[in-house]
């Protein structure tokens, strides 16, 4: 990902730093195993780019909980592509790959993992592709950041942070996974949630 | 990317999109529900000027998949017989609003003829014209030779291209669209290309392609390829003499049991043999070499579909030149002044 070089005047501040992020993600990681009474029949899907390494990060701290668990045999991607509804609105995208765990996820409680829940359309097309992938028993959401502007009637059972924003203002998740050094925010080269611009 | 006319004009960083995405299009072709919604409510028509079983119907599972509506046009019990035009069809289909027209015809060039005129919309997709092109086959041929190519190296097969390999294209390269657009495509992959085939099967002109010419199979065999593709001889398309014999031109040029078994002795295990179909058994390619594990007859189709929904996808998706030309003053008044130039 790209990040524009901030012109005079840009306003950009962290909202969450990398700490943050941590016990967000391990609150997060509690939340779920509460919800779930355990780790049994759990998948964690994350949706591209950011979700999955977040999913992955999720995995790793709910396995340091319930050992038993092998955190990259509950983890997936699920790409959304194909299901948006602003294909024709917007440039052509490539799809990226969908990865599903060797188990499945028939029957399965299935949570999504994205970075930032906005409009709510990303979800909306997760769920359309998960019923071409087979039929989970209980589909949750976990986010690291809810910003608000809902345009569809669906919400987070886990957040990171609920963010008030502006329309106007840009949420940025740095990802150390996904980021390379070179695109990094203010911040540095680690993890952090940016606000940009607005009034 | 409007339209898929030549894979010459194809980058490496195009090409290597199209195959990336081919390969997400192949695991939605292993899900238990085959389908995605990526194209719902476009409409891509398939037209066919020339007889085709295998690209017609994976053109028309692709669009399937993708959820478009397909509808297929054969000139044969059309009003093609009749002497219409390949103009007045294409507006025909202009007028019933098709998305994308994916055109095979005998005349090199109608494909292009039919994207550059003004007289559709539509993204055009070459299906093979003449002996000019046939992309979407030269595509899923990289496709097919990318993922063997990844497997022996023990790459993942996305986002690689094909340096290194050695392929050899044998046989009739004069009347081979096939062979055209390979040599184009697995070049700009980075593979090097040998044509082996008699003298006068090889088109005028060959020493300007970006390949090497042998005119001895044997000879070729034992530059240790990685790949042989074997073309089909296209018995229609000849109406002079081109070699004394079939039997001569099976012994000199076809992959039969002998070669087969060569392959063995000299231990090149990895060696795959390929044929865009249709076959003719026992002339080009004999049996034991068409249904040996070495051939890659059946998983070209297979992947024939991927690449093709790869292809109808990166076209149709997005905000398209269709459109864009819709917004800008509309398309029926340009199609009325070019006519009105035509005319004058």
């Amino acid at each position: 990902m790209t990040v524009p070089a901030p012109y005079s005047g840009a306003k950009q501040r962290v909202v969450l730093a990398e700490a943050d992020i941590d016990r967000a993600l391990t609150r997060i990681a509690h939340e779920i195993l509460e919800a779930n009474r355990g780790t049994s029949d759990l998948v964690l899907l994350g949706i591209p780019r950011r979700g999955f390494p977040l999913a992955q990060r999720l995995a790793r701290k709910i396995a340091d909980v319930d050992p038993g668990v092998d955190p990259d045999s509950i983890t997936g991607q699920l790409d959304v592509t194909m299901y948006r509804d602003d294909l024709r609105r917007n440039p052509t995208r490539s799809p990226l790959a969908t990865q599903l765990p060797a188990s499945g996820i028939d029957d399965k409680v299935v949570v999504l993992v994205d970075d930032v829940l906005y409009s709510g359309r990303t979800i909306r097309s997760a769920l359309d592709a998960l019923v071409d992938l087979g039929r989970p028993r209980i589909v949750r959401l976990a986010v690291l950041v809810d910003r608000g502007h809902r345009e569809l009637p669906i919400r987070a059972d886990h957040v990171g942070k609920n963010l008030p924003t502006s329309s106007s203002e840009r949420v940025r998740v740095h990802l150390r996974e996904v980021d390379a050094a070179g695109a990094a925010g203010p911040g540095g080269a680690g993890d952090e949630v940016v606000i940009e611009g607005g009034a | 990317m409007k339209h898929l006319l030549s894979t010459s004009d194809l980058s490496l960083v195009d090409t290597l999109q199209l195959l990336d995405v081919a390969e997400e299009m192949a695991a939605v072709g292993e899900r238990e529900i085959k389908k995605l919604p990526a194209l719902r409510g476009r409409t891509v028509v398939n037209l066919f000027f020339e007889d085709s079983t295998r690209t017609r119907i994976s053109f028309e599972a692709a669009a399937k998949r993708l959820s478009a509506d397909v509808i297929n046009f054969a000139a044969k019990g059309s009003s093609v017989s009749k002497g219409e035009s390949l103009k007045d069809t294409a507006q025909t289909l202009e007028a019933m609003s098709a998305d994308a027209v994916v055109i095979r015809h005998p005349a090199s060039g109608a494909p292009a003829r039919l994207a550059a005129s003004g007289w559709i919309d539509a993204a055009v997709v070459n299906a093979g014209d003449g002996t000019h092109e046939h992309p979407t086959q030269a595509l899923l041929d990289a496709f097919t030779l990318r993922r063997h190519w990844a497997r022996i190296t023990g790459t993942p097969s996305a986002g690689t291209d094909l340096g290194g390999m050695r392929i050899l294209i044998v046989g009739d390269i004069l009347h081979s669209r096939v062979a055209r657009s390979n040599v184009w495509l697995l070049t700009t992959l980075g593979a090097h290309i040998t044509l082996v085939g008699p003298p006068t099967l090889l088109p005028v002109g060959v020493g300007s392609w970006p390949c090497e010419v042998l005119y001895n199979l044997d000879d070729a065999v034992a530059t240790r390829p990685d790949a042989v593709m074997m073309l089909r001889l296209q018995a229609e398309r000849m109406n002079a003499a081109f070699f004394p014999s079939t039997r001569e031109y099976s012994r000199n040029w076809g992959f039969d049991d002998a070669r087969l078994a060569l392959l063995d002795v000299m231990g090149l295990d990895d060696t795959v043999i390929m044929h865009p179909g249709p076959m003719n058994r026992g002339l080009e390619i004999s049996s034991a070499a068409a249904d040996s594990p070495r051939s890659t007859v059946l998983a070209q189709v297979r992947n024939g579909v991927s690449v093709r929904m790869a292809a109808l996808y990166l076209l149709l998706s997005g905000r398209g030149h269709h459109e864009e030309n819709r917004g800008a003053g509309g398309a029926l008044p340009r199609t009325a002044n070019r006519m009105t130039q035509e005319q004058a």
